[in-house]
Protein backbone atom coordinates (compact mmCIF):
# COMPACT_ATOMS: atom_id res chain seq x y z
CA UNK A 1 0.00 0.00 0.00
CA UNK A 2 3.17 2.24 -0.05
CA UNK A 3 2.73 3.07 -3.44
CA UNK A 4 -0.34 4.40 -3.70
CA UNK A 5 -0.63 8.65 -4.21
CA UNK A 6 -1.00 10.50 -1.16
CA UNK A 7 -3.77 12.87 -1.07
CA UNK A 8 -2.61 16.57 -2.30
CA UNK A 9 0.07 18.26 -0.68
CA UNK A 10 -1.32 20.25 2.29
CA UNK A 11 -0.10 24.43 1.53
CA UNK A 12 -1.72 25.94 4.25
CA UNK A 13 -5.31 25.91 4.77
CA UNK A 14 -7.57 24.94 1.89
CA UNK A 15 -10.49 28.01 1.65
CA UNK A 16 -13.70 27.54 2.00
CA UNK A 17 -14.45 27.98 -1.59
CA UNK A 18 -11.76 24.75 -2.73
CA UNK A 19 -13.61 22.92 -0.03
CA UNK A 20 -16.79 23.37 -1.40
CA UNK A 21 -15.76 22.65 -5.04
CA UNK A 22 -14.40 19.52 -3.85
CA UNK A 23 -17.59 18.59 -1.86
CA UNK A 24 -19.15 16.66 -4.88
CA UNK A 25 -16.15 13.99 -4.64
CA UNK A 26 -16.28 14.03 -1.09
CA UNK A 27 -19.97 13.09 -1.22
CA UNK A 28 -19.31 10.42 -3.64
CA UNK A 29 -15.97 8.69 -2.05
CA UNK A 30 -18.33 8.82 1.38
CA UNK A 31 -21.82 8.60 1.26
CA UNK A 32 -21.60 4.81 -0.21
CA UNK A 33 -18.75 3.57 1.82
CA UNK A 34 -20.92 5.33 5.03
CA UNK A 35 -24.18 4.07 4.16
CA UNK A 36 -22.37 0.41 3.72
CA UNK A 37 -20.08 0.24 7.03
CA UNK A 38 -22.96 2.16 8.95
CA UNK A 39 -25.51 -0.44 7.70
CA UNK A 40 -23.23 -3.52 8.61
CA UNK A 41 -22.32 -1.74 11.73
CA UNK A 42 -25.42 -0.01 13.28
CA UNK A 43 -27.74 -3.47 11.89
CA UNK A 44 -25.37 -5.90 13.78
CA UNK A 45 -25.90 -3.89 16.99
CA UNK A 46 -29.36 -3.27 16.32
CA UNK A 47 -29.71 -6.93 16.10
CA UNK A 48 -27.93 -8.07 19.37
CA UNK A 49 -29.49 -5.04 21.66
CA UNK A 50 -32.99 -7.02 19.97
CA UNK A 51 -31.54 -10.42 21.48
CA UNK A 52 -31.16 -8.78 25.09
CA UNK A 53 -34.95 -7.14 25.14
CA UNK A 54 -38.96 -8.80 25.82
CA UNK A 55 -39.73 -8.22 22.23
CA UNK A 56 -42.09 -10.36 21.07
CA UNK A 57 -44.51 -9.21 17.95
CA UNK A 58 -43.11 -5.67 18.23
CA UNK A 59 -39.79 -4.31 18.92
CA UNK A 60 -39.82 -2.90 22.77
CA UNK A 61 -37.11 -1.93 25.16
CA UNK A 62 -36.06 -3.33 28.43
CA UNK A 63 -33.94 -5.84 29.63
CA UNK A 64 -34.24 -9.49 29.48
CA UNK A 65 -30.47 -10.76 29.78
CA UNK A 66 -29.89 -13.80 28.30
CA UNK A 67 -33.17 -15.12 28.94
CA UNK A 68 -33.86 -15.31 25.05
CA UNK A 69 -30.21 -17.63 24.81
CA UNK A 70 -30.89 -20.10 27.06
CA UNK A 71 -34.45 -20.55 26.02
CA UNK A 72 -33.05 -21.38 22.31
CA UNK A 73 -30.24 -23.51 23.16
CA UNK A 74 -32.83 -25.16 25.37
CA UNK A 75 -35.18 -25.66 22.90
CA UNK A 76 -35.28 -29.02 20.97
CA UNK A 77 -35.74 -26.92 17.54
CA UNK A 78 -32.51 -25.54 17.99
CA UNK A 79 -30.60 -28.36 19.12
CA UNK A 80 -31.58 -30.81 16.76
CA UNK A 81 -31.13 -27.89 14.51
CA UNK A 82 -27.54 -27.30 15.85
CA UNK A 83 -26.87 -31.51 15.48
CA UNK A 84 -27.81 -31.43 11.57
CA UNK A 85 -25.20 -28.59 11.28
CA UNK A 86 -22.67 -30.32 12.86
CA UNK A 87 -23.32 -33.63 10.59
CA UNK A 88 -24.10 -31.55 7.43
CA UNK A 89 -21.53 -29.11 7.47
CA UNK A 90 -18.50 -31.70 8.22
CA UNK A 91 -19.70 -34.21 5.83
CA UNK A 92 -20.71 -31.58 2.97
CA UNK A 93 -17.46 -29.72 3.29
CA UNK A 94 -15.15 -33.08 3.51
CA UNK A 95 -17.11 -34.58 0.39
CA UNK A 96 -17.04 -31.39 -1.53
CA UNK A 97 -13.33 -30.72 -0.96
CA UNK A 98 -12.51 -34.42 -2.09
CA UNK A 99 -14.91 -34.52 -5.30
CA UNK A 100 -13.00 -30.78 -6.20
CA UNK A 101 -9.59 -32.36 -5.17
CA UNK A 102 -10.30 -35.43 -7.41
CA UNK A 103 -12.03 -33.65 -10.41
CA UNK A 104 -9.19 -30.88 -10.64
CA UNK A 105 -6.26 -33.11 -10.72
CA UNK A 106 -8.39 -35.37 -13.55
CA UNK A 107 -8.91 -31.96 -15.38
CA UNK A 108 -4.97 -31.24 -14.87
CA UNK A 109 -4.29 -33.80 -17.18
CA UNK A 110 -4.01 -32.00 -20.15
CA UNK A 111 -7.13 -33.71 -21.08
CA UNK A 112 -9.37 -32.49 -24.13
CA UNK A 113 -12.78 -31.08 -23.99
CA UNK A 114 -11.57 -29.54 -20.56
CA UNK A 115 -13.43 -26.23 -21.14
CA UNK A 116 -16.51 -28.06 -21.34
CA UNK A 117 -16.06 -30.60 -18.90
CA UNK A 118 -14.86 -27.55 -16.49
CA UNK A 119 -18.48 -25.84 -16.93
CA UNK A 120 -20.44 -28.45 -16.54
CA UNK A 121 -19.02 -28.99 -13.24
CA UNK A 122 -19.66 -25.25 -12.08
CA UNK A 123 -22.91 -24.73 -13.86
CA UNK A 124 -25.10 -25.64 -10.69
CA UNK A 125 -23.31 -22.19 -9.14
CA UNK A 126 -24.92 -19.61 -11.73
CA UNK A 127 -28.39 -21.39 -10.56
CA UNK A 128 -29.93 -20.47 -7.84
CA UNK A 129 -30.73 -22.63 -4.79
CA UNK A 130 -34.65 -22.43 -5.29
CA UNK A 131 -34.50 -23.99 -8.82
CA UNK A 132 -31.69 -26.52 -7.54
CA UNK A 133 -33.42 -27.80 -4.50
CA UNK A 134 -36.61 -27.57 -6.20
CA UNK A 135 -35.16 -29.62 -8.93
CA UNK A 136 -33.30 -32.12 -6.60
CA UNK A 137 -36.87 -32.99 -4.66
CA UNK A 138 -37.94 -34.11 -7.68
CA UNK A 139 -35.42 -36.48 -8.42
CA UNK A 140 -35.34 -37.69 -4.46
CA UNK A 141 -38.94 -37.61 -4.05
CA UNK A 142 -39.93 -41.64 -3.94
CA UNK A 143 -43.40 -41.37 -5.58
CA UNK A 144 -41.74 -39.17 -8.48
CA UNK A 145 -38.26 -39.42 -9.22
CA UNK A 146 -35.15 -42.09 -9.04
CA UNK A 147 -37.20 -44.93 -7.03
CA UNK A 148 -40.31 -44.40 -9.16
CA UNK A 149 -38.83 -45.32 -12.38
CA UNK A 150 -36.55 -48.31 -11.07
CA UNK A 151 -39.85 -49.57 -9.74
CA UNK A 152 -41.41 -49.06 -13.18
CA UNK A 153 -38.43 -50.15 -15.06
CA UNK A 154 -39.50 -53.51 -13.06
CA UNK A 155 -37.12 -53.70 -9.57
CA UNK A 156 -40.32 -53.28 -7.13
CA UNK A 157 -38.59 -53.89 -3.94
CA UNK A 158 -36.33 -50.99 -4.82
CA UNK A 159 -35.69 -48.76 -2.12
CA UNK A 160 -34.76 -44.88 -2.53
CA UNK A 161 -36.49 -42.67 -0.06
CA UNK A 162 -34.28 -40.80 1.76
CA UNK A 163 -36.32 -37.67 1.39
CA UNK A 164 -39.04 -38.86 3.84
CA UNK A 165 -36.78 -40.76 5.77
CA UNK A 166 -36.09 -38.60 9.26
CA UNK A 167 -32.36 -40.90 9.58
CA UNK A 168 -32.01 -40.75 6.10
CA UNK A 169 -33.06 -36.75 4.82
CA UNK A 170 -30.10 -34.83 6.08
CA UNK A 171 -28.02 -36.89 3.61
CA UNK A 172 -30.38 -35.62 0.81
CA UNK A 173 -29.07 -32.06 1.90
CA UNK A 174 -25.64 -32.94 1.67
CA UNK A 175 -25.82 -34.73 -1.66
CA UNK A 176 -27.55 -31.67 -3.36
CA UNK A 177 -24.91 -28.97 -1.66
CA UNK A 178 -22.00 -31.37 -3.01
CA UNK A 179 -23.49 -31.21 -6.29
CA UNK A 180 -23.77 -27.43 -6.24
CA UNK A 181 -20.77 -26.72 -4.65
CA UNK A 182 -18.09 -29.34 -5.59
CA UNK A 183 -17.75 -27.21 -8.69
CA UNK A 184 -16.39 -24.17 -6.56
CA UNK A 185 -13.62 -26.25 -4.75
CA UNK A 186 -12.56 -27.35 -8.27
CA UNK A 187 -11.97 -24.18 -9.77
CA UNK A 188 -9.96 -23.03 -6.60
CA UNK A 189 -7.96 -26.37 -6.39
CA UNK A 190 -7.37 -26.17 -10.40
CA UNK A 191 -6.05 -23.02 -10.25
CA UNK A 192 -3.62 -23.94 -7.50
CA UNK A 193 -2.44 -26.66 -9.14
CA UNK A 194 -1.68 -24.56 -12.29
CA UNK A 195 0.11 -22.63 -10.11
CA UNK A 196 2.98 -25.09 -8.61
CA UNK A 197 6.35 -23.73 -9.63
CA UNK A 198 7.08 -25.77 -12.63
CA UNK A 199 11.73 -25.95 -11.22
CA UNK A 200 9.84 -28.17 -8.25
CA UNK A 201 7.90 -30.35 -10.74
CA UNK A 202 10.74 -31.20 -12.99
CA UNK A 203 14.04 -31.74 -9.83
CA UNK A 204 11.19 -34.06 -8.93
CA UNK A 205 10.97 -35.64 -12.59
CA UNK A 206 14.91 -35.69 -12.69
CA UNK A 207 14.56 -37.71 -8.93
CA UNK A 208 12.47 -40.51 -10.82
CA UNK A 209 9.09 -39.75 -8.89
CA UNK A 210 6.18 -41.10 -10.28
CA UNK A 211 3.10 -38.86 -11.04
CA UNK A 212 1.74 -40.68 -7.65
CA UNK A 213 4.38 -39.93 -5.44
CA UNK A 214 4.74 -36.77 -7.48
CA UNK A 215 1.29 -35.39 -6.12
CA UNK A 216 0.83 -37.06 -2.44
CA UNK A 217 5.02 -35.67 -1.68
CA UNK A 218 5.12 -32.49 -4.00
CA UNK A 219 2.34 -30.95 -5.45
CA UNK A 220 -0.79 -31.70 -2.55
CA UNK A 221 1.52 -30.03 0.09
CA UNK A 222 1.41 -26.85 -1.88
CA UNK A 223 -1.86 -26.81 -1.94
CA UNK A 224 -2.94 -26.59 1.49
CA UNK A 225 -3.43 -22.48 1.85
CA UNK A 226 -6.12 -23.05 -0.66
CA UNK A 227 -7.70 -26.36 1.34
CA UNK A 228 -8.36 -24.24 4.24
CA UNK A 229 -9.70 -20.99 1.97
CA UNK A 230 -12.61 -23.48 0.78
CA UNK A 231 -12.67 -25.46 3.37
CA UNK A 232 -14.04 -21.97 5.49
CA UNK A 233 -16.27 -20.71 2.37
CA UNK A 234 -17.79 -23.75 2.18
CA UNK A 235 -18.45 -23.95 5.81
CA UNK A 236 -19.37 -20.42 5.55
CA UNK A 237 -22.40 -21.46 3.31
CA UNK A 238 -23.15 -24.51 5.62
CA UNK A 239 -23.43 -22.35 8.40
CA UNK A 240 -26.28 -19.99 6.33
CA UNK A 241 -27.39 -22.49 4.25
CA UNK A 242 -31.31 -21.69 4.11
CA UNK A 243 -33.01 -21.82 0.37
CA UNK A 244 -31.77 -24.78 0.05
CA UNK A 245 -33.31 -26.46 2.56
CA UNK A 246 -36.62 -24.44 2.01
CA UNK A 247 -36.74 -25.50 -1.64
CA UNK A 248 -35.80 -29.38 -0.83
CA UNK A 249 -37.60 -30.32 2.38
CA UNK A 250 -39.03 -27.12 4.31
CA UNK A 251 -37.15 -29.29 7.39
CA UNK A 252 -38.81 -32.02 6.85
CA UNK A 253 -39.84 -34.62 7.43
CA UNK A 254 -40.47 -33.40 10.86
CA UNK A 255 -37.76 -31.46 12.18
CA UNK A 256 -34.99 -33.96 10.46
CA UNK A 257 -33.57 -31.30 8.09
CA UNK A 258 -33.81 -28.57 10.76
CA UNK A 259 -30.98 -25.76 10.37
CA UNK A 260 -30.34 -22.51 12.68
CA UNK A 261 -31.28 -20.04 9.49
CA UNK A 262 -34.68 -21.88 9.67
CA UNK A 263 -35.01 -21.89 12.94
CA UNK A 264 -33.97 -17.78 13.07
CA UNK A 265 -36.82 -17.28 9.98
CA UNK A 266 -39.14 -19.27 12.10
CA UNK A 267 -39.09 -17.33 15.13
CA UNK A 268 -38.87 -13.99 14.01
CA UNK A 269 -41.54 -14.19 11.16
CA UNK A 270 -43.62 -17.08 11.71
CA UNK A 271 -43.90 -17.36 15.40
CA UNK A 272 -43.63 -13.37 16.05
CA UNK A 273 -40.75 -14.28 18.89
CA UNK A 274 -38.26 -11.13 17.65
CA UNK A 275 -36.23 -11.51 20.81
CA UNK A 276 -35.84 -14.79 20.58
CA UNK A 277 -35.47 -14.83 16.99
CA UNK A 278 -32.50 -12.26 17.57
CA UNK A 279 -30.73 -14.40 19.91
CA UNK A 280 -30.63 -16.99 17.79
CA UNK A 281 -29.30 -15.48 14.93
CA UNK A 282 -26.52 -13.89 17.02
CA UNK A 283 -25.93 -17.63 18.22
CA UNK A 284 -25.69 -18.62 14.19
CA UNK A 285 -22.96 -15.55 13.89
CA UNK A 286 -21.12 -16.64 16.82
CA UNK A 287 -20.80 -20.40 15.12
CA UNK A 288 -19.51 -18.04 11.76
CA UNK A 289 -16.91 -16.40 14.53
CA UNK A 290 -16.00 -19.70 15.47
CA UNK A 291 -14.71 -20.66 11.97
CA UNK A 292 -13.49 -17.16 10.83
CA UNK A 293 -11.85 -15.68 13.60
CA UNK A 294 -9.04 -18.76 13.45
CA UNK A 295 -8.84 -18.30 10.02
CA UNK A 296 -8.41 -14.65 9.99
CA UNK A 297 -5.89 -15.36 12.75
CA UNK A 298 -3.99 -17.78 10.61
CA UNK A 299 -4.47 -15.63 7.13
CA UNK A 300 -2.25 -13.06 9.60
CA UNK A 301 0.02 -15.41 10.44
CA UNK A 302 0.62 -16.28 7.02
CA UNK A 303 1.45 -12.69 5.80
CA UNK A 304 3.56 -11.99 8.24
CA UNK A 305 5.98 -14.73 7.28
CA UNK A 306 6.01 -14.17 3.90
CA UNK A 307 6.48 -10.63 4.69
CA UNK A 308 9.38 -12.18 6.85
CA UNK A 309 10.75 -14.55 4.63
CA UNK B 1 -8.84 -43.46 -21.61
CA UNK B 2 -9.74 -44.40 -18.17
CA UNK B 3 -9.62 -40.70 -17.41
CA UNK B 4 -11.84 -39.76 -19.95
CA UNK B 5 -14.47 -42.56 -18.62
CA UNK B 6 -14.16 -41.47 -15.10
CA UNK B 7 -14.63 -37.68 -16.05
CA UNK B 8 -17.39 -37.93 -18.89
CA UNK B 9 -19.33 -40.45 -16.14
CA UNK B 10 -19.29 -37.39 -13.29
CA UNK B 11 -19.49 -34.77 -15.84
CA UNK B 12 -22.83 -36.63 -16.95
CA UNK B 13 -24.08 -37.20 -13.50
CA UNK B 14 -23.66 -33.46 -13.25
CA UNK B 15 -26.29 -32.68 -15.46
CA UNK B 16 -28.87 -35.38 -14.86
CA UNK B 17 -30.70 -32.31 -12.69
CA UNK B 18 -30.55 -29.82 -16.26
CA UNK B 19 -31.15 -32.65 -18.80
CA UNK B 20 -34.50 -33.80 -15.92
CA UNK B 21 -35.88 -30.53 -15.78
CA UNK B 22 -35.40 -29.86 -19.53
CA UNK B 23 -37.21 -32.79 -20.72
CA UNK B 24 -39.89 -32.56 -17.74
CA UNK B 25 -40.47 -29.40 -18.99
CA UNK B 26 -41.62 -30.74 -22.77
CA UNK B 27 -43.81 -33.81 -21.09
CA UNK B 28 -47.62 -33.27 -20.56
CA UNK B 29 -48.44 -32.98 -16.82
CA UNK B 30 -50.38 -36.09 -17.52
CA UNK B 31 -47.59 -38.30 -19.07
CA UNK B 32 -45.17 -37.34 -15.80
CA UNK B 33 -48.25 -38.32 -13.61
CA UNK B 34 -48.65 -42.03 -15.45
CA UNK B 35 -44.96 -42.70 -15.17
CA UNK B 36 -42.22 -40.57 -13.47
CA UNK B 37 -40.41 -37.23 -13.17
CA UNK B 38 -37.49 -39.00 -15.33
CA UNK B 39 -37.99 -40.14 -18.81
CA UNK B 40 -38.34 -39.07 -22.55
CA UNK B 41 -41.50 -37.10 -23.76
CA UNK B 42 -43.82 -38.70 -25.85
CA UNK B 43 -44.89 -35.65 -26.96
CA UNK B 44 -43.55 -32.82 -27.08
CA UNK B 45 -45.54 -30.49 -25.05
CA UNK B 46 -44.19 -26.76 -25.96
CA UNK B 47 -47.11 -25.62 -24.25
CA UNK B 48 -46.09 -26.00 -21.18
CA UNK B 49 -43.90 -23.09 -21.43
CA UNK B 50 -46.78 -20.68 -22.60
CA UNK B 51 -49.13 -22.06 -19.60
CA UNK B 52 -45.99 -21.62 -17.24
CA UNK B 53 -45.63 -17.98 -18.96
CA UNK B 54 -48.70 -16.95 -18.73
CA UNK B 55 -51.83 -19.04 -17.09
CA UNK B 56 -50.93 -20.47 -14.59
CA UNK B 57 -52.17 -20.06 -11.09
CA UNK B 58 -49.42 -19.11 -8.48
CA UNK B 59 -50.82 -18.20 -4.71
CA UNK B 60 -54.83 -17.63 -5.94
CA UNK B 61 -53.36 -15.08 -9.18
CA UNK B 62 -53.38 -16.75 -12.93
CA UNK B 63 -50.90 -14.53 -14.66
CA UNK B 64 -48.26 -17.06 -15.18
CA UNK B 65 -44.64 -16.44 -13.64
CA UNK B 66 -44.51 -13.50 -16.12
CA UNK B 67 -45.46 -10.74 -13.31
CA UNK B 68 -42.86 -12.30 -11.07
CA UNK B 69 -39.78 -12.27 -13.88
CA UNK B 70 -40.89 -8.89 -14.43
CA UNK B 71 -40.31 -8.08 -10.47
CA UNK B 72 -37.18 -9.70 -10.62
CA UNK B 73 -35.63 -8.05 -13.52
CA UNK B 74 -36.80 -4.88 -12.11
CA UNK B 75 -35.07 -5.57 -8.96
CA UNK B 76 -31.74 -6.99 -10.76
CA UNK B 77 -31.02 -4.66 -12.75
CA UNK B 78 -31.06 -1.43 -11.00
CA UNK B 79 -29.48 -2.80 -8.03
CA UNK B 80 -26.87 -4.63 -10.08
CA UNK B 81 -26.15 -1.24 -11.93
CA UNK B 82 -26.10 1.06 -8.94
CA UNK B 83 -24.05 -1.13 -6.67
CA UNK B 84 -21.80 -1.93 -9.50
CA UNK B 85 -21.27 1.64 -10.43
CA UNK B 86 -20.91 3.22 -6.75
CA UNK B 87 -18.38 0.04 -5.97
CA UNK B 88 -16.40 1.15 -8.67
CA UNK B 89 -16.37 4.74 -7.74
CA UNK B 90 -15.47 3.95 -4.00
CA UNK B 91 -13.17 1.05 -4.70
CA UNK B 92 -11.27 3.92 -7.12
CA UNK B 93 -11.27 6.18 -4.00
CA UNK B 94 -9.72 3.86 -1.59
CA UNK B 95 -7.13 2.34 -4.06
CA UNK B 96 -5.82 5.41 -5.47
CA UNK B 97 -6.94 8.14 -3.71
CA UNK B 98 -5.89 7.40 -0.37
CA UNK B 99 -7.92 9.69 2.03
CA UNK B 100 -8.18 9.73 6.03
CA UNK B 101 -9.67 6.51 7.21
CA UNK B 102 -9.82 4.74 3.81
CA UNK B 103 -8.38 1.89 5.52
CA UNK B 104 -10.61 1.16 8.37
CA UNK B 105 -13.81 1.85 6.38
CA UNK B 106 -13.06 -0.47 3.53
CA UNK B 107 -12.34 -2.98 6.08
CA UNK B 108 -15.64 -2.51 7.47
CA UNK B 109 -17.50 -2.22 4.41
CA UNK B 110 -15.55 -6.04 3.29
CA UNK B 111 -16.78 -7.84 6.69
CA UNK B 112 -20.02 -7.30 5.14
CA UNK B 113 -19.25 -10.67 3.16
CA UNK B 114 -19.05 -12.60 6.05
CA UNK B 115 -21.93 -11.14 7.66
CA UNK B 116 -24.76 -13.49 7.95
CA UNK B 117 -28.29 -12.57 6.21
CA UNK B 118 -29.95 -13.00 9.89
CA UNK B 119 -28.03 -10.36 11.57
CA UNK B 120 -29.86 -8.03 9.53
CA UNK B 121 -33.19 -9.44 8.60
CA UNK B 122 -35.11 -7.21 11.70
CA UNK B 123 -33.13 -3.80 11.11
CA UNK B 124 -34.15 -4.02 7.27
CA UNK B 125 -37.58 -4.97 7.93
CA UNK B 126 -38.06 -2.04 10.72
CA UNK B 127 -36.00 0.22 7.91
CA UNK B 128 -38.28 -0.95 5.39
CA UNK B 129 -41.63 -0.50 7.48
CA UNK B 130 -40.45 3.29 8.68
CA UNK B 131 -39.86 4.56 5.07
CA UNK B 132 -42.59 2.94 3.44
CA UNK B 133 -40.81 0.94 1.14
CA UNK B 134 -41.55 -3.03 2.59
CA UNK B 135 -43.21 -4.47 0.06
CA UNK B 136 -42.41 -2.73 -2.56
CA UNK B 137 -39.70 -3.15 -5.77
CA UNK B 138 -37.63 -0.49 -4.57
CA UNK B 139 -37.16 -1.55 -1.05
CA UNK B 140 -35.22 -5.00 -2.50
CA UNK B 141 -33.33 -2.58 -4.84
CA UNK B 142 -32.02 -0.71 -1.94
CA UNK B 143 -31.14 -3.74 0.32
CA UNK B 144 -29.50 -5.43 -2.59
CA UNK B 145 -27.50 -1.79 -3.70
CA UNK B 146 -26.07 -1.53 -0.59
CA UNK B 147 -25.53 -4.82 0.49
CA UNK B 148 -23.55 -5.30 -2.51
CA UNK B 149 -21.37 -2.71 -2.29
CA UNK B 150 -19.20 -5.47 0.22
CA UNK B 151 -18.60 -7.26 -3.05
CA UNK B 152 -18.35 -4.71 -5.09
CA UNK B 153 -16.08 -2.27 -3.57
CA UNK B 154 -14.00 -5.44 -3.00
CA UNK B 155 -13.43 -6.65 -6.39
CA UNK B 156 -12.93 -3.09 -7.74
CA UNK B 157 -10.91 -1.99 -5.30
CA UNK B 158 -8.48 -5.07 -5.91
CA UNK B 159 -8.07 -4.52 -9.39
CA UNK B 160 -7.30 -0.77 -9.27
CA UNK B 161 -4.55 -1.67 -6.58
CA UNK B 162 -2.94 -3.03 -9.53
CA UNK B 163 -2.74 0.30 -11.76
CA UNK B 164 0.45 1.78 -11.99
CA UNK B 165 0.70 4.76 -9.70
CA UNK B 166 2.67 7.27 -12.55
CA UNK B 167 -0.38 6.98 -14.11
CA UNK B 168 -2.35 8.60 -11.91
CA UNK B 169 -0.14 10.92 -10.53
CA UNK B 170 1.04 12.38 -14.29
CA UNK B 171 -2.69 13.24 -14.68
CA UNK B 172 -3.09 14.88 -11.24
CA UNK B 173 0.36 17.08 -12.20
CA UNK B 174 -1.75 18.25 -15.65
CA UNK B 175 -4.40 19.64 -12.83
CA UNK B 176 -7.18 16.46 -13.15
CA UNK B 177 -8.89 16.04 -10.47
CA UNK B 178 -10.86 13.00 -9.04
CA UNK B 179 -13.82 12.56 -11.61
CA UNK B 180 -11.64 13.93 -14.74
CA UNK B 181 -9.47 10.63 -13.87
CA UNK B 182 -11.86 8.56 -13.23
CA UNK B 183 -13.94 9.32 -15.98
CA UNK B 184 -10.67 9.42 -18.53
CA UNK B 185 -7.83 6.88 -17.19
CA UNK B 186 -9.77 4.37 -14.50
CA UNK B 187 -13.09 3.87 -16.78
CA UNK B 188 -11.72 2.83 -19.51
CA UNK B 189 -9.20 0.43 -17.63
CA UNK B 190 -12.09 -1.26 -15.79
CA UNK B 191 -14.09 -3.17 -18.83
CA UNK B 192 -13.05 -6.67 -17.18
CA UNK B 193 -13.35 -5.75 -13.63
CA UNK B 194 -16.96 -4.50 -14.63
CA UNK B 195 -18.06 -7.18 -16.30
CA UNK B 196 -16.75 -9.09 -13.46
CA UNK B 197 -18.83 -7.37 -11.09
CA UNK B 198 -21.96 -7.34 -12.77
CA UNK B 199 -22.06 -10.83 -13.66
CA UNK B 200 -21.57 -11.50 -9.62
CA UNK B 201 -24.05 -8.98 -9.18
CA UNK B 202 -26.93 -9.76 -11.48
CA UNK B 203 -26.48 -13.84 -10.64
CA UNK B 204 -26.84 -13.17 -6.86
CA UNK B 205 -29.55 -10.64 -6.77
CA UNK B 206 -31.33 -12.83 -9.43
CA UNK B 207 -30.81 -16.05 -7.42
CA UNK B 208 -31.39 -14.08 -3.93
CA UNK B 209 -34.50 -15.84 -1.80
CA UNK B 210 -34.64 -15.08 1.86
CA UNK B 211 -35.29 -11.17 1.25
CA UNK B 212 -37.79 -11.75 -1.49
CA UNK B 213 -39.64 -13.76 0.68
CA UNK B 214 -39.36 -12.11 3.61
CA UNK B 215 -40.08 -8.30 2.74
CA UNK B 216 -42.51 -8.86 -0.31
CA UNK B 217 -45.62 -10.40 -0.75
CA UNK B 218 -47.94 -11.87 -3.14
CA UNK B 219 -47.82 -10.36 -6.58
CA UNK B 220 -44.64 -7.75 -5.52
CA UNK B 221 -42.63 -11.49 -5.30
CA UNK B 222 -39.07 -11.69 -7.42
CA UNK B 223 -39.48 -14.94 -9.01
CA UNK B 224 -37.48 -17.24 -6.53
CA UNK B 225 -40.10 -16.52 -3.72
CA UNK B 226 -42.67 -17.32 -6.37
CA UNK B 227 -41.11 -20.81 -6.95
CA UNK B 228 -41.87 -21.54 -4.03
CA UNK B 229 -45.37 -20.69 -3.19
CA UNK B 230 -46.19 -22.68 -6.71
CA UNK B 231 -44.21 -25.45 -5.20
CA UNK B 232 -46.80 -25.11 -2.65
CA UNK B 233 -49.64 -25.13 -4.79
CA UNK B 234 -48.60 -28.17 -6.70
CA UNK B 235 -48.31 -30.55 -3.89
CA UNK B 236 -51.81 -30.08 -4.12
CA UNK B 237 -52.66 -31.05 -7.63
CA UNK B 238 -49.65 -32.09 -9.54
CA UNK B 239 -48.76 -29.88 -12.94
CA UNK B 240 -44.81 -31.28 -12.93
CA UNK B 241 -44.61 -30.35 -16.80
CA UNK B 242 -45.81 -27.22 -16.70
CA UNK B 243 -43.93 -26.87 -13.40
CA UNK B 244 -40.53 -27.78 -14.54
CA UNK B 245 -41.18 -25.20 -17.50
CA UNK B 246 -41.55 -22.53 -14.79
CA UNK B 247 -38.36 -23.49 -12.85
CA UNK B 248 -36.41 -23.27 -16.44
CA UNK B 249 -37.79 -20.19 -16.77
CA UNK B 250 -36.64 -18.94 -14.21
CA UNK B 251 -33.16 -20.15 -14.22
CA UNK B 252 -32.91 -19.29 -17.74
CA UNK B 253 -31.41 -15.35 -17.39
CA UNK B 254 -28.74 -16.72 -15.04
CA UNK B 255 -27.97 -20.13 -16.93
CA UNK B 256 -27.57 -17.80 -20.41
CA UNK B 257 -25.45 -15.18 -18.49
CA UNK B 258 -22.87 -18.19 -16.85
CA UNK B 259 -23.25 -19.57 -20.78
CA UNK B 260 -21.73 -16.51 -22.55
CA UNK B 261 -19.95 -15.10 -19.77
CA UNK B 262 -18.75 -18.34 -17.51
CA UNK B 263 -14.72 -16.86 -17.58
CA UNK B 264 -15.84 -13.92 -15.81
CA UNK B 265 -18.28 -15.47 -14.09
CA UNK B 266 -15.24 -17.88 -12.58
CA UNK B 267 -12.93 -14.86 -12.35
CA UNK B 268 -15.90 -13.86 -9.66
CA UNK B 269 -15.85 -16.61 -7.75
CA UNK B 270 -12.50 -17.17 -7.42
CA UNK B 271 -11.95 -13.30 -6.46
CA UNK B 272 -14.36 -13.38 -3.83
CA UNK B 273 -12.57 -16.40 -2.47
CA UNK B 274 -9.03 -15.29 -2.32
CA UNK B 275 -9.36 -11.80 0.03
Amino acid sequence: MTDTVATAPRTGRPTTAALAGRLPEYLTIWVPLLLSAAHLVSFSLWTIWISFTPSTLIPVSGWVGLRHYTAVIASRNWNIAFDNLLLFGSTFVLLSLVTGLVLAILLDQRIRGENVLRSIFLYPLAVSFVVTGTVWSWLLNPGLGIQKLVHDLGWTSFRFDWLVDRDMAIWTIVVAAIWQSSGFAMALFLAGLRSVDADLIKAAQIDGAGPVRMYRRVILPTLWPITITVMVIQLQFAISTFDLVRALTNGGPGLATQLPALVVYDLMFQRGLLGRGAAAAVLMLLILLAVLLPYAAWRYLQRRRSAHA
Amino acid sequence: MLIYLVVSLVAAAWLVPLVVVVLNSLRSNEEIAQTSMIGWPQHWAFGNYLTAWSDFCVAQTCAGIRPYMLNSALVTIPATIFSTLLGAVAGYAVSLWRFRGDQWIYGIVTLGIFLPQQMRLLPWTFVLRDTGLMNTLTGLVLIHTIQGLSFTVLFCRNYYVAIPQELIRAARIDGAGFFRIFWRIILPLSPPILVVTVIWQFTHIWNEFLYGVTFTTGQQQPVTAALIALSAAVADIPHHGVQSAAVMIAALPTLLIYLIGGKYFVRGLTAGAVK
